[in-house]
């Protein structure tokens, strides 16, 4: 097997255990979709075009609110900000590629994909090839997540209404954030962002609570790290 | 998007305040639901949601896990709408 293969086939094995998770994720976004009221190809098309989870999943809560595109698009841009990060650390192994193997990169770098490469990269800084494996995890993440979202959308459609299934959407951001619960100034963030939200939601006008709570959160964090800087 | 960039231009100031991103805004799209009603006012007396929600917490903060969390807060919803509310 050539070194390209390999490196591909070592992204999909890398990146495979942390697919468990991600097949009922997937389930709960196809099923909100249809429980909404989106058809299933604005459904499916949403996980070809966006690839992310959390930002969809946000866009359904938004669009079912009344939201504006500009408002919506915002806020799914905020949600998967997060992403600028991963292109930040991965540009030092990978800003020698093409453009149109960035672009494809780009794309398939979600949050599963950057946690195994970048494992990878730190270790196979020599490898010629390493971009492959990038290749290889993210693809998996891909496939595994439109077949999840299609199951979501068959299940959605026959699930009733009376199992208050929206409420899923809250559940799974409360989930997302399990990590910081033991960190105090995240706690003290994701106060912020909540009451914000939940003060604004009807005095904010245009639906634009979510960007204005973000806002305040991240004023705050950025306080809170510079208060932390200072001690060092 | 900064793979179209050269260099590491982000500062690990600006790095650490980006790990706040999921912080800052996933409780902007968690909040509102459980706490306003259909008419966006705040609803905190029996409020199933909430109770729900806390379980949720205490079920991820001990276990780590992201599906049992989900799972323990929607099963805990459904018994309290079925049987209290």
């Amino acid at each position: 097997m050539n070194n390209r293969l390999k490196t591909l086939a070592k992204g999909i094995t890398d990146v495979s255990p942390l697919m468990i998770p991600v097949v009922p994720f997937g389930i709960i976004y196809g099923v909100i979709g249809m429980e909404l009221g989106l058809s299933a190809y604005m459904t499916f098309g949403m996980s070809v075009i966006i690839f992310g989870g959390a930002s969809q999943i946000a866009l359904l809560q938004l669009f079912s609110g009344g939201a504006s595109s500009f408002v919506t698009i915002i806020s799914v841009g905020a949600v998967n900000s997060r992403h600028l990060l991963y292109g930040a650390v991965f540009s030092e192994y990978l800003s020698h590629l093409k453009i149109t193997w960035k672009i494809i990169l780009s794309y398939v770098l979600i949050d599963q994909a950057f946690a195994v490469s970048n494992t990878y990269f730190k270790k196979n800084k020599e490898n010629e090839y390493k971009h492959y494996h990038l290749l290889g995890a993210g693809f998996t993440c891909w496939i595994i997540w439109q077949i999840s979202t299609i199951l979501g959308i068959v299940l959605g459609s026959v699930v009733p209404e009376e199992l208050g299934l929206s409420f899923t959407i809250s559940l799974t951001f409360l989930a997302l954030l399990i990590s910081d619960f033991r960190k105090f100034k995240n706690i003290i963030v994701m106060l912020v962002s909540g009451l914000v939200a939940t003060i604004g939601y009807t005095t904010i006008p245009f639906h634009a609570y979510i960007i204005v709570a973000a806002l305040s959160a991240l004023m705050v964090a950025t306080l809170l790290t510079s208060i932390d800087l200072k001690k060092k | 998007m900064i793979f179209l960039l050269k260099e590491d231009i982000v500062s690990d100031k600006v790095k650490k305040i980006l790990s706040f991103v999921p912080a800052a805004i996933f409780p902007a799209i968690i909040f509102p639901p459980i706490f306003l009603n259909n008419e966006g006012s705040l609803d905190l007396e029996n409020n199933p949601k909430i109770l729900a929600a806390i379980f949720a917490i205490i079920i991820g903060y001990f276990s780590k896990n992201i599906i049992a969390t989900i799972l323990a807060g929607l099963i805990s919803y459904w018994f309290l709408i079925f049987f209290y509310f």
